[in-house]
């Protein structure tokens, strides 16, 4: 189910802070977050996060198409390097 | 034959069910623009006038219908592929989109089974 329109998008609190004091101080700095559920608002356009996916950070630049979607969404947790026995020319064929 | 927005509407069914044919519309947006035409939608196609036609084709001015309706539906996809999010990964890679199971089934999107054979060892 969708998040009530009445609360308005989640977004890290924290995250906002550190960001629009970069802003302010116009400086770039790739910051650390765990936040991958914290939406993305047009006050992160053009700054690099470095999102957690679980095992390590993953450099996410952000680009005003990506407004509206969650941080988590970027930074993916799985790594699929295909199945066992599969030979790779065959597949391609 | 009655050419609505490039789709050649099929002569001898109702009106109401003719417009289904053209993509992106459904049978409630169908009836919809009939009631808005002010059309009785048991006409058959082959019947409606040319003033009739005409009140169809500036209703359907309203909606996006047809190939501008694919391009949007191509863009938003091809959007999701260019930010490179979850969404577009499952795009770009032909998997399910929506966090449907991949363990079986799954078969609409990624198509045919592919015969995994293991390779035997010759000796």
């Amino acid at each position: 189910m969708a998040r009530s329109i009445k609360k308005g998008p989640y977004v890290d609190t924290k995250l906002v802070d550190k960001i629009l004091a970069m802003n302010e101080s116009n400086q770039k700095k790739v910051i650390k977050t765990w936040a991958r559920r914290s939406t993305i608002t047009p006050e992160f356009v053009g700054h690099t996060l470095a999102v957690h996916n679980g095992n390590k950070f993953f450099p996410v630049f952000i680009n005003e198409n990506m407004v509206g979607h969650k941080l988590g969404e970027f930074s993916p947790t799985r790594t699929f390097r295909g199945h066992a026995g599969r030979d790779k020319r065959s597949s391609v064929r | 034959m009655a050419r609505i927005s490039g789709v050649d509407l099929p002569n001898d069914k109702r009106i109401e069910i003719a417009l289904t044919y053209i993509y992106g519309i459904g049978n409630n947006l169908a009836k919809n623009i009939i009631a808005k035409a002010q059309i009785n939608p048991d006409t058959r196609v082959k019947d409606l006038s040319n003033e009739d036609v005409g009140k169809i084709r500036t209703v359907l001015g309203d909606y996006k219908v047809e190939g501008a309706l694919r391009t949007e539906v191509s863009m938003n996809i091809k959007r999701l592929m260019d930010i490179s999010c979850y969404r577009g990964v499952r795009h770009r890679r032909g998997l399910p989109v929506r966090g449907q199971r991949t363990h079986t089934n799954a078969r609409t999107r990624s198509g045919r089974r592919r015969v995994v054979g293991m390779k035997k060892k010759s000796k």
